[in-house]
């Protein structure tokens, strides 16, 4: 399973895709004449500049205050643990405008606070891109800390060692390792952030995303549109090299378990700490998710259809996602990285524009609407799966990767003795995460659905279009109920199992 | 005709299938075919009148539907497109596959008449700003109150760039404006609380109470009398007139289903068509209607004047004027 081919299999899949995307578009933007000479304005300085600031803002709130939570929930066993676990998961299956509407449901002019506080400009956006990606970065972490080996724990508890030491020991090295992936995901999906930053940015925020969807949908300059992916693949491609550079192998000790319980963090100065930070995390997401639910309850209406639908790609979509996403994280190096963050390195509307393009011969049938929604959301879904993967193939490589080589075990019976039992935890984790994104993706099947094909979130976008926004609350609200509910399951399959 | 025979071999499962009866495919837009719109109980009232099937294919808005078509060109599936409006069907007519519609234009009930003979309106609507009538007691009574009022009445609008209501404010600038309206937009400026991607977005931030004014149309206020009973949104009627929409329907000259296309076209200025546009589209219909309108459209404002620049007019100035907007809200 290690010569280059197979090596090649996954980022070769993902790298089609993106060709059949580009390809077909560049060809119709040659034929219409021009590609390179349609130039870039000066205007996108500005855009630029705006989406690198409030991404670099988002991305550090959101990081920082995950680091401390996950932490929290990591060493403390406490009622509730798992419901705030599982609260965590809820934000990654919301529709953004859902979310930006629980928000000023709490800060906004009518708002729960009284209205003090001013939502429209950086302050608004910076909060819905927290409140989306503090709970993403949290969990992310938390999955990265459970792969530090049970045994340092026991041996820094003997050693006596401080809370100091065992950041700086035990979990800076995973954190260090881990970071700059999680970091350069969510830096990326807030740059590609759209109807927040459109919503909640005042008269006049844009980003670079609103202009390749601009110059595609109201001026349909292919070239343009072109031109400043290329722009935003170039950024992406530095910024990866760059988080890349900083990620370094840590070399923990090895262990046959990772952790289940720890038991540091007994002073009181840990304590308050933790419970800040737990605080912190309860406020930012409490308040909205239950506005949610204040105003969705006596509007609840269950679509059948819709319901069906959205499983019907998500699970599928979620299934594909893992299985590159296991393969990507299998071979962790720079040419995985990338392929993992392709949608949010070329966007979403110029890949499925020239996959309209190039399948539109067979576009008679359901099928082929489907099927690309689905791959669409299979890449979409994977820079998820592979944050949580990759991680846990680190450590089985650094714990069994010597003893693996030398007794010659390999492919399938490594693959069935080794990898499956040590990652089923990660590989759950993952399957949820890329089930629940899929499940709330409303630009896959926007950009892409036709013949009447309605998903839970097409449905609140259409009940809000048609002055229905109390049954959109509703529909908001048993999709993240659904998605709860499902994690929580998920969680306690997962415990079961360990 | 190597394609053509391709395409043939494609079709052959389906062609046993598809033989019973013809099939007209509709290009509209989601919206419209969505279950509380007009779609459904349009497709049985026109089904009833011939032997054959209407397949909706729905697109996210008149845009994505004119995209697609430029994307397909001549080898588009579509029999008829129905919802593109005034503002693009310059761009559509360019792409030339759409043909004449054959219908006689003085059916077409829209204000300032109707000469057009590629496209055929259903229905318009004037814009106007609606507010809540609970928190603003003076609302502007002309764009230029509007323009020049207290910056501490905020108003939701939509981006011109993502929306059509927000184009249509961006063109009422200019008709009232012309070449002052950069200056316009600079004095504008503090009483936008946020510009939208959209309307449903910028709609449902002003009934969550984010701001008393938004963008919309002039019959918002009757689906809130209608299905919420509540008066309390109102549309402000304002002086120098109101921007109109009107949104169209064309058929495709190279459809296969020529014939049925003309016959659809003709049912849409019908009752049977017309009938269902004031309480599923919420827009005001465009031909003869044999049921009366609700009570509520009787309350609705009356535009003293109508603003409307031609097709052609809207695909040469587009671009620069987004521009001019851009720079001047950017300042």
């Amino acid at each position: 399973m290690n010569n280059p081919i197979t090596k090649a299999i996954a980022p070769g899949i993902i790298l089609g895709a993106i060709l059949l995307g580009l390809v077909p578009l560049i060809s119709f933007a040659i034929e219409r004449g021009g590609f390179l000479n349609a130039g870039i304005d000066p205007a996108i300085v500005h855009v630029l500049w705006f989406t690198l600031k409030q991404a670099f803002l988002s991305t550090s709130i959101s990081v920082v205050l995950g680091i401390f939570v996950s932490r929290a929930l990591s060493r403390r066993q406490f009622l509730g643990r798992e419901l705030l676990l599982s609260l965590l998961a809820v934000p990654l299956a919301m529709p953004a405008i859902v979310v930006v509407l629980a928000i000023t449901a709490i800060y906004g002019a009518q708002g729960l606070l009284g209205g003090g506080f001013n939502l429209y400009g950086l302050n608004g956006i910076l909060l819905a891109h927290v409140f989306f990606n503090f709970p993403l970065a949290t969990r992310l972490i938390v999955e990265a800390l459970n792969t530090i080996p049970q045994e340092n724990f026991r041996l820094a508890e003997q050693l006596n060692f401080s809370g100091r030491a065992i950041f700086h020991n035990l979990e800076w090295p995973v954190l260090r390792n881990t970071l700059p992936r999680i970091c350069g995901l969510i830096f990326l999906l807030c740059a590609a952030s759209f109807v927040i930053v459109l919503t909640l940015g005042g008269p006049s925020a844009t980003t670079l995303e609103v202009a390749i969807y601009q110059s595609l949908r109201q001026d349909f300059d292919v070239a343009r549109a072109l031109n400043l992916s290329l722009v935003q693949i170039l950024l992406c491609l530095a910024l990866i090299f760059a988080a890349g550079k900083m990620a370094l192998h840590n070399s923990a000790l090895s262990s046959f378990k990772t952790t289940t319980i720890r038991r540091d963090g007994q002073s009181a100065a840990a304590k308050a700490f933790d419970l800040l930070a737990l605080t912190i995390a309860l406020l930012l997401i409490g308040p909205p998710l239950i506005a949610l639910i204040v105003s969705g309850i006596t509007y609840l209406n269950f679509n059948l259809q819709a319901c069906v639908t959205s499983i019907a790609i998500a699970l599928p979509a979620a299934l594909l996602s893992v299985s590159l996403a296991w393969a990507l994280a299998r071979h962790d190096n720079f040419a995985t990285h990338v392929a993992a963050l392709a949608t949010l390195i070329v966007p979403p509307a110029v890949l499925a524009t020239g996959w309209f393009l190039a399948l539109r011969r067979f576009d008679e049938s359901l099928l082929v609407v489907i099927i690309s929604i689905i791959a669409l959301n299979t890449l979409m879904a994977l820079p998820f799966s592979v944050s949580v993967l990759a991680p846990a193939f680190a450590q089985i490589t650094q714990m069994h990767g010597r003893l693996c080589a030398q007794l010659n075990i390999s492919g399938w019976n490594k693959l069935r003795r080794i990898d499956l039992p040590m990652m089923r935890r990660p590989l759950a984790q993952a399957l949820l995460m890329s089930f629940v994104l899929s499940l709330g993706d409303l630009t896959a099947v926007t950009l892409l659905g036709t013949q009447g094909l309605v998903t839970m979130p097409s449905l609140i976008h259409q009940q809000m279009g048609h002055y229905r926004g109390n049954d959109a609350g509703g529909t908001a609200l048993l999709l993240a109920a659904f998605c709860f509910a499902l994690t929580l399951i998920a969680q306690r399959l997962g415990k079961s199992n360990d | 005709m190597k394609k053509l025979a391709v395409c043939l071999a494609a079709l052959l499962p389906f062609a046993a299938a598809a033989h019973a009866k013809e099939t007209l495919t509709v290009y509209t837009y989601e919206s419209f075919t969505a279950d509380w719109g007009p779609g459904p109980k349009i497709k049985t009232a026109f089904e009833k009148t011939c032997d054959c099937e209407v397949n909706w294919v729905a697109l996210g808005d008149g845009v994505a539907m004119l995209n697609r078509l430029k994307l397909e060109g001549i080898d588009t599936k579509a029999d008829v497109v129905l919802g593109l409006d005034t503002n693009i069907t310059d761009e559509a007519r360019a792409l030339d596959i759409f043909g004449k519609h054959g219908i006689d234009v003085t059916r077409a009930k829209v204000p300032g008449g109707w000469t057009d003979q590629e496209f055929l309106p259903y229905d318009y609507g004037h814009f106007a700003v609606v507010y809540n009538s609970e928190t603003l007691k003076n609302p502007p009574k002309s764009l230029d109150e509007l323009v020049n009022g207290d910056p501490s009445q905020k108003i939701i609008l939509e981006d011109p760039r993502t929306s059509t209501p927000g184009l249509g404010f961006m063109l009422w600038m200019k008709t009232v404006y012309g070449d002052k309206a950069a200056d316009a937009w600079k004095k504008l400026k503090p009483r936008i609380l946020t510009t939208a991607p959209g309307w449903s977005e910028a709609y449902a931030l002003f009934t969550k109470g984010e701001a008393p004014m938004v963008f919309s149309y002039v019959t918002s206020p009757a689906y809130h009398i209608v299905e919420e009973k509540t008066d309390k949104y109102k549309a402000a009627n304002f002086s120098e007139g109101h921007y109109l929409q009107i949104e169209v329907a064309g058929l495709i000259e190279g459809s296969k289903e020529h014939a049925l296309a003309q016959k659809f076209l003709d049912f849409i200025l019908t009752p049977d068509f017309q009938n269902e546009i004031p309480t599923t589209n919420w827009m005001m219909p465009a031909g003869a209607t044999t049921v009366a309108l609700p009570e509520a459209f009787n309350t609705l404002v009356k535009p003293a004047k109508t603003l409307l620049y031609t097709p052609a007019e809207v695909n040469k100035n587009r671009k620069t004027w987004i521009d001019e907007w851009m720079k001047a809200v950017n300042e």
